[in-house]
């Protein structure tokens, strides 16, 4: 297995290096009909809103007609939609938001090898993965260094909290990049981690954001589907937050410190101004603050001046390219040593997209 | 364990079984109410979900979050009718039907509750109960929900209702045994379908709970299956009001357990903690439940026990 | 007994005559659910002859369609004899959900424990694994019904609250394979392993497989001397045990048969569809296979249309999402009006039925 992951992680820097795409070039007015499904309500305050909004921003691009799917389970579902897509509405390009959607995009893809699949958050693996599959993300663990560094000088605690769904690698990278960001304030912080088993699940996040609140943390962020529960939640306990996905400020206005948001729309207007003029299809794109791909909320009433201070500062660096947040010596909250000393992991590393480790200032465990 | 774990945990256990339970007990007073009659409504989670979009939908048109209550009432009343005036047609099995009231419900609030995903709706007022004392922790375990007092009051006043009142003497011989009840001329189809009704309006209140107080917002994941669940936890109250209450709250603290454990640091088998709930009420029917035997309290003409 | 015998062999030879009757309370209760939901969408601004066009284009309008909603019908057959097998034997058992995720976790384990197994071993044992997992889950129901008391209905729902709780945490912990990144998964099959399409189709085997589990259910229900005294336990249990009929164990084999075919759809999904047991095999099918089955009123051969047609309604949604802009959850409430209209024209059956045997009673005395 590790064999195996080790392969596809060599393969991919080079596809990473070459991702980004041309930008701002106004193709043909071209006729072009894009699809976009969905795994949640597209207006959800969180995942499925960012990349629903960015779509409906395409529909103002001359000669381009989007077709939408909300609601549509990990199953064959996904197959049939993106196929009926295609068949019906004759769809060129399709973006595929949901992770769970990425082994059936690989699936259908060689039976349209004209149409191009979009997957949001996968590994495309070159030689494994069909030519016309295509991954981006986002780095958006810069923007949750940056919430972390709100939430450092905002705490009086030293505890912060953080309401995830899963243990898995994208997940686990922004808690970390969270709590980093904190820690780059005070070392003795500490992020208190719960994991809900599931990315909707309003009920058990409102109980985890309580009992983070109990526990006495004062500022909680998020990693689920739809944060405005948590938003809410912790508005009502009087407790700081940090928003995550699209901007939750008018949620709790007096207590949203700032967010890490989605962009999608840098990334999907080049994606169909691409596909419109014929230019190569990206397989592999990635982009941080940089690029445009993430962003931050603006502040607000509630940020403390120290903190502006202090993320303009990062902030500027990293937009200059001139900001690594995995270097080590890095140690997990086990003891032992993740990055060794004197190696930096670029953002565009691959291996941190396999990220199996909780940081050291993390309560919490990676297993189920 | 530390004192202070300890005490960690006792708040997310209390503050957890009042707000994770209150809308548990509506829905199974509700419950309790029609199985009294004699039938059984497995389409209180339809009602309940339908009661949850509709009450946050009506607060944020009318700007009171009293309204918002009242229409979800409202609705599961009209819901509960249906039910019942179906499920008095000959050969109509009432669990069947309430499977499809589920699905109706659910399908009618996730169309219609649309455009209520993203505003945010007045919500129904707390009390501060711990106003006294210091800890803000405890504090706000006990700022307690408008509603939580009142379905407490609630089941008081159904437990003295179905013992000492004539309309719930009537209620539980429909219940009990329909030919007795046809003979001493008692219109069982009526009482029933008003019993069903009134659950149903039980259960719109619960899913306004979700709704408009705890977690507060309107999504289509709000209810977790807890409108099913009731079913479930009458037949562990045994069909007894005080029973619901404290059935209610136990299953509130058991699904408070998962995350409160994962803040003092237990942070593995979280997918078996959150199911404590579902293990704590199979483990009970199990140790409670006889072979070939009624539990005390069944209403004899219930479809579910025979 | 053999009075009863008789009596019930009467009822049974006179069924295929009254077909035609028994199906008017369904055709009835389709057309008025379909009249509702016009007016629903009306109520909507939505032009309801142009969205039931569109749902019949996009459930049986091309083969494309056809393939569709075949596809999705595969796993709904055998979740709905999940329902319908225990229902013979007049148990309401809504459990399949954690039936078929168990089922399809067992599937997906023969890959950890023996990689190299040769394809046509294994696929067999990924069914097998499938069928014996989800069946002991619902026989656990069966069996705390008759031995305990519990009632099955809610029983049932919580041993599949149980079995997910259990699946979660396997897959994420001890079965995760962890390559499977950011979608916890078991390891993956090999790819020689995979179920594919029938020939000429673009349906995978999973529905020709449940359909035939139907054909067999219903030849079991029908001609075998264990299905026929199963019909007498559902109909009458106190008859049943006076004549002497194994109850117990009557009961708990049809929650094990039911659960087995729900742990084979899991096994399916698997093998055909997802390639590694993962969170996505929770996807409902196992409540929509109780639609199915009280749509087709337990009758297993009646299951492969009320599947097919379900699965139609499934497949439809897409076009009226893309076309008319309507939310997804119109599907769902067209399925919640067939469904609650199926139920409540039940009661026409009944009239109907009366009405036959009254003009039976007029006619031929023979009998």
């Amino acid at each position: 297995m590790t064999l195996n992951r080790r392969q596809f992680l060599a393969s991919g820097v080079s596809a990473a290096a070459a991702g980004l795409l041309p930008f701002g070039a106004f193709a043909a007015e071209r006729k072009l009909t894009i699809g976009a499904l969905y795994v949640g309500p597209h207006d959800d305050y969180g995942y499925n809103q960012s990349h629903a909004q960015a779509v409906a921003k395409l529909k103002a691009l001359p000669g381009i007609k989007v077709v939408e799917q909300e609601n549509v389970p990990e199953t064959v579902a996904v197959q049939k939609a993106m196929e009926a897509m295609i068949e019906e509405d004759g769809a060129e390009l399709i973006f595929v938001t949901s992770f769970g959607y990425f082994s059936h995009a690989v699936k259908l893809a060689p039976k349209y090898p004209k149409v191009r699949f979009a997957h949001c958050g996968g590994l495309w693996q070159a030689g494994k993965d069909p030519a016309n599959v295509g991954s981006y993300f986002g780095y958006i663990d810069e923007c949750q260094y940056l919430n972390g560094i709100a939430a450092g000088h905002a705490t009086k605690s030293k505890k912060l909290g953080f309401v995830a769904a899963k243990p898995i690698p994208q997940v686990l990278r922004n808690i970390n990049a969270f709590t980093m960001g904190a820690r780059s304030v005070n070392p003795e912080i500490s992020t208190q981690v719960i994991f809900t088993g599931d990315w909707s699940m309003p009920v058990r996040e409102a109980e985890a954001t309580n009992s983070l609140a109990d526990k006495g943390v004062d500022v909680v962020t998020c990693h689920v589907d739809s944060p405005k529960v948590l938003v809410e939640t912790a508005a009502k306990r009087g407790v700081d937050v940090c928003g995550y996905h699209a901007d939750q400020s008018v949620l709790a206005p007096k207590l949203y410190l700032t967010g890490a948001e989605w962009n999608w729309e840098t990334v999907y207007k080049a994606y169909a101004l691409a596909a419109q003029s014929g230019a190569p299809f990206a397989n592999m794109t990635r982009g941080g603050l940089k690029d445009g791909f993430v962003r931050m909320s603006a502040y607000t009433a509630a940020t403390p001046a120290k903190a502006r201070t202090a993320i303009d500062g990062v902030k500027a660096k990293m937009l200059a390219g001139k900001f690594d947040i995995f270097k080590g010596p890095l140690k997990d909250n086990t003891g032992k040593e993740v990055i060794p000393a004197g190696t930096t992991l670029v953002q565009t590393d691959l291996k941190l997209e396999s990220m199996d480790y909780l940081v050291e200032g993390v309560i919490g465990s990676t297993g189920a | 364990m530390s004192e202070a774990v300890v005490s960690t945990l006792a708040i997310g256990m209390i503050g957890g079984a009042i707000r994770v339970g209150t809308p548990y007990l509506f829905v199974s007073l509700g419950e309790c109410i029609t199985e009294k009659g004699g039938r059984v409504n497995l389409g209180l989670e339809g009602i309940l979900v339908m009661g949850a979009m509709s009450g946050y939908a009506l607060s944020y048109l009318s700007g009171s979050p009293w309204i918002g209550l009242l229409c979800a009432a409202a609705m599961g009343l009209c819901m509960g009718l249906l039910h019942g005036l179906i499920c008095s047609l000959p050969r109509v099995n009432d669990i069947a039907f309430g499977i499809g009231l589920m699905l109706l419900g659910t399908g009618l609030a996730f169309f219609l509750g649309k455009g209520f995903i993203q505003p945010q709706a007045p919500q129904l007022p707390a009390l501060s109960l711990g106003s006294f004392i210091a800890d803000p922790r405890w504090r706000s375990a006990l700022s307690i929900n408008a509603l939580f007092p009142i379905g407490v009051l609630l089941s008081l006043l159904l437990h003295w209702g179905l013992r000492s009142t004539r309309p719930g003497l009537a209620l539980r011989l429909v219940g009990d045994h329909e030919g007795t009840a046809r003979a001493l001329g008692y219109p069982v189809a009526t009482v029933r379908i008003i019993a069903t009704a009134v659950g149903g309006a039980f259960a719109g209140v619960g899913g306004a709970y979700l709704s408009l107080c705890y977690p507060g917002s309107w999504s289509e994941g709000l209810s977790s299956g807890q409108g099913i669940m009731a079913v479930a936890l009458v037949i562990f109250a045994r069909w007894r009001p005080l029973g619901c209450l404290a059935a209610a709250m136990l299953f509130g603290a058991a699904g408070a357990l998962g995350p409160a454990l994962q803040s003092i640091g237990i942070s593995s088998g979280y997918h078996l903690f959150n199911a404590a709930p579902y293990a704590l009420t199979l483990a009970i029917m199990i140790a409670s439940c006889r072979p070939r035997q009624t539990l005390g309290g069944t209403p004899g003409e219930l479809s579910l026990t025979r | 007994m053999s009075e009863l015998l008789r009596e019930r062999a009467l009822v049974l030879m006179r069924a295929p005559g009254s077909f035609a009757l028994a199906a008017l309370p369904t055709l009835l209760a389709v057309c008025s659910a379909l009249a509702m939901f016009s007016l629903f969408l009306l109520a909507q601004d939505v032009s309801p002859l142009e969205a039931l066009r569109l749902m019949f284009k996009g459930a049986f309008g091309s083969s494309f369609a056809w393939a569709n909603s075949l596809q999705r019908a595969a796993p709904l057959m055998l979740t709905a004899l999940c329902v319908a097998l225990p229902a013979r034997a007049g148990l309401v058992v809504i459990g399949g959900e954690g039936a078929l995720a168990l089922g399809g976790l067992a599937a997906g384990s023969v890959a950890v424990m023996a990689p190299s197994l040769a394809v046509k071993a294994a696929v067999p044992l990924m069914v097998l694994m499938g069928a014996l997992i989800g069946g002991l889950w619902i026989a656990f129901a069966g069996m705390l019904r008759q031995w305990r008391g519990v009632n099955e209905t809610i029983g049932s729902l919580l041993l599949s609250y149980l079995g997910i709780a259990l699946f979660n945490h396997l897959v994420e912990g001890a079965l995760r394979d962890p390559a499977s990144l950011n979608k916890p998964s078991t390891l993956p099959l090999p790819e020689s392993w995979m179920v594919g399409a029938m020939p000429g189709l673009e349906v995978h085997w999973g529905f020709a497989f449940g359909a035939a589990a139907c054909v067999l259910a219903w030849i079991f229900l029908r001609w075998s001397v264990p299905g026929f005294a199963l019909n007498v336990v559902g109909g009458n249990v106190n008859v049943a045990r006076l004549v002497g009929l194994p109850v117990d164990r009557l009961v708990i084999g049809a929650c094990f048969a039911g659960g087995a075919a729900a742990g084979i759809a899991g096994a399916f999904e698997v093998a055909a569809v997802q390639g590694s047991a993962n969170a996505s095999l929770l996807s409902g099918y196992g409540y929509a296979g109780i639609l199915v089955a009280f749509a087709a009123r337990q009758n297993p051969l009646a299951v492969i249309v009320c599947a097919v047609l379900v699965g139609g309604i499934g497949a439809s949604g897409s076009l009226l999402q893309r076309r008319l802009g309507l939310p997804d959850a119109a599907t769902l409430v067209l399925q919640g009006l067939i469904f609650a209209n199926l139920l409540a024209w039940e009661a026409l059956q009944g009239r109907l039925a009366n009405w036959q045997l009254r003009l039976s009673s007029l006619g031929a005395r023979d009998v």
